[in-house]
């Protein structure tokens, strides 16, 4: 893998979910250690782009390249092994919820990692340590508060060792109160240098740290670039447009 | 009434003690049978493919909607007449009556495994392939943990019923509780005292059942898995 070439490459994907085409034509490369924002309306596709990049729904049309290597959509045993590289944020965590905040961090290491127990639950704690909740290691999701569920979910997507990380509007089931302490893991992510994709309407927050944002209408791209670049002063830019409604609904305060 | 309670201990306790045995020796493995029966059917009829889902509701309705009379009636007396492949199966009473009793069973437990499969929020099937487990494995290791817990309390009242039920293995001759308490009523024509004391047998049966469950209940129960829970 050569400086260039970017972890992620996602070529002129679509996708056609109940008839409709629900992704039309969007490609994006991610390099490694960068953050994509995707912006845009409900409905616009991005939960539908972020499932097709770990062929969760295997894209109609176009390609995937995860460093420099196409996925082959064929092959089970390739889709398996791609998506231990590709972690993945949910709205609503989905966390197991069976399990303790330790077995869920732990359970895909030791079943899809094949590792041992004792070596899966140092490796589990690590990232409780990392996210904050290692005093909750014992607590089972209904137990947990949202934020706490989100960090777990964090921590069990970071235990994988994955490449790069898949956001889907990680803080947007969450209380007011509760999303700070999610975003700041994410800060502290970014500036480790995971390489992620994020989905979400927390614009002010990302736009410190996303090297660009992309802004979704209705399956396609319609705006990309630089949040400095989109959100500047005097431009008039969809993105702007589109933040200026969300602070209204919010009271957000996009600087 | 010290007559009757000499009676009791002397002819019918002892008698009964041996059914007990027998009935016990139905019950536990056609419970089990029909536990591990329905897991697999109610799992295939979720997640199966196309076909084995098709055909595990077919054997549900099946067994749903004949006499369990029936049933057993098949087995011992139909079966042996049914040439398979060149061969006879022929089944003893007691293995005739725990075939029957166990695909009956499985079938009704199958219902509540599917219904617990359903209660279970498909987002965790999609973390878990998101996280590289295989399509089997998602279900065996994420939902089917889940769904057990919300189906146990029905899998028991299953398992309470199939006590019950069990009594009728005494139509094909099995001598167990209900066969050897209705020996000592034609014998001695006291048919209130005996069947009174079976009664009692079966009482303690289903007792002793329900306390082994809740406790099993006990055992796997997590928060937010609160089996007092109507879901
Ligand atoms: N299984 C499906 N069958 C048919 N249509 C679907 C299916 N899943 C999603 N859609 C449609 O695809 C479109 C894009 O959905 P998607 O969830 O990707 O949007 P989104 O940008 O993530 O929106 P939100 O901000 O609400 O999460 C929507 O119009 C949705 O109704
Ligand atoms: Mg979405």
């Amino acid at each position: 893998m050569t400086a260039q070439t970017p972890l992620l490459r996602v070529e002129n994907i679509v996708k056609h979910l109940g008839g409709h085409r629900i992704l039309d034509d969007v490609s994006l490369n991610v390099p490694k250690g960068r953050l994509k924002v995707l912006i845009g309306p409900s409905g616009a596709g991005k939960s539908t782009f972020l499932q097709c990049v770990n062929f969760l729904l295997p894209p109609d049309e176009g390609k995937i390249f995860l460093e420099g290597r196409e996925i082959n959509g064929a092959s089970k045993k390739e889709l398996l092994g791609l998506r231990q590289h590709v972690g993945m944020i949910f709205q609503d965590f989905n966390l197991f919820d069976h399990l303790t905040a330790l077995e869920n961090v732990r359970i895909a290491l030791i079943k899809v990692k094949r590792m041992q127990k004792r070596e899966a639950t140092e490796r589990a704690m690590d990232e409780l340590q990392r996210v904050g909740l290692v005093d909750k290691a014992g607590l089972y999701p209904a137990q947990l508060s949202g934020g706490q569920k989100q960090r777990v979910s964090v921590a069990r997507a970071l235990a994988m060792d994955p490449k790069l990380l898949l956001l889907d509007e990680p803080t947007s089931a969450l209380d007011p109160e509760l999303i700070g302490e999610v975003l700041a893991v994410i800060r502290e992510l970014a500036k480790a240098g995971m390489t992620m994709i994020m989905a979400t309407h927390q614009i002010s927050f990302s736009a410190s740290l996303a090297d660009e944002f992309v802004f979704m209408e209705q399956g396609r791209i319609v705006e990309r670039g630089a949040p400095s670049e989109l959100l500047g002063k005097g431009r008039a830019s969809r993105t702007q447009a589109f933040c200026a409604k969300l602070n209204e609904l919010t009271g957000e305060n996009a600087e | 009434m010290n007559e009757f309670f000499d009676f009791i201990m002397a002819r019918v306790v002892p008698a009964l003690n041996t059914g007990l045995w027998v009935s016990v020796q139905i019950i536990v493995p056609a419970a089990l049978l029909g536990v591990a029966i329905g897991v697999t059917a109610g799992t295939l009829r979720v997640y199966g493919a196309k076909p084995l889902a098709k055909a595990m509701n077919f054997y549900v309705s099946l067994f749903r909607g004949t006499p369990l009379v029936v049933q057993l009636y098949f087995w011992y007396f139909a079966l042996p007449y049914i040439s398979i492949g060149g061969f006879n199966i022929v089944l003893s009473p007691m293995m005739a009556s725990i075939v029957a009793f166990a695909l009956c069973s499985g079938a009704y437990q199958s219902e509540y495994i599917r219904g617990g499969l359903l209660s279970i929020k498909k987002g965790q099937l999609t973390a878990a392939q998101a996280l590289g487990f295989t399509p089997v494995r998602s279900v065996v290791s994420i939902v089917l943990p889940q769904a057990f817990r919300r189906a146990l309390p029905g899998c028991g009242n299953e398992i309470i019923y199939l006590i019950k039920y069990s009594s009728l293995a005494s139509i094909i001759t099995v001598n167990e509780l209900t066969g050897v308490g209705r020996g000592i009523a034609k014998a001695t024509w006291k048919n209130t005292e005996v069947f009174m004391v079976v009664g009692v047998y079966y009482l303690i049966l289903v007792t002793v059942a329900s306390f082994i469950l809740k406790q099993l209940e006990n055992r796997l129960c997590i928060p937010g898995f609160d089996s007092n829970r109507s879901s």
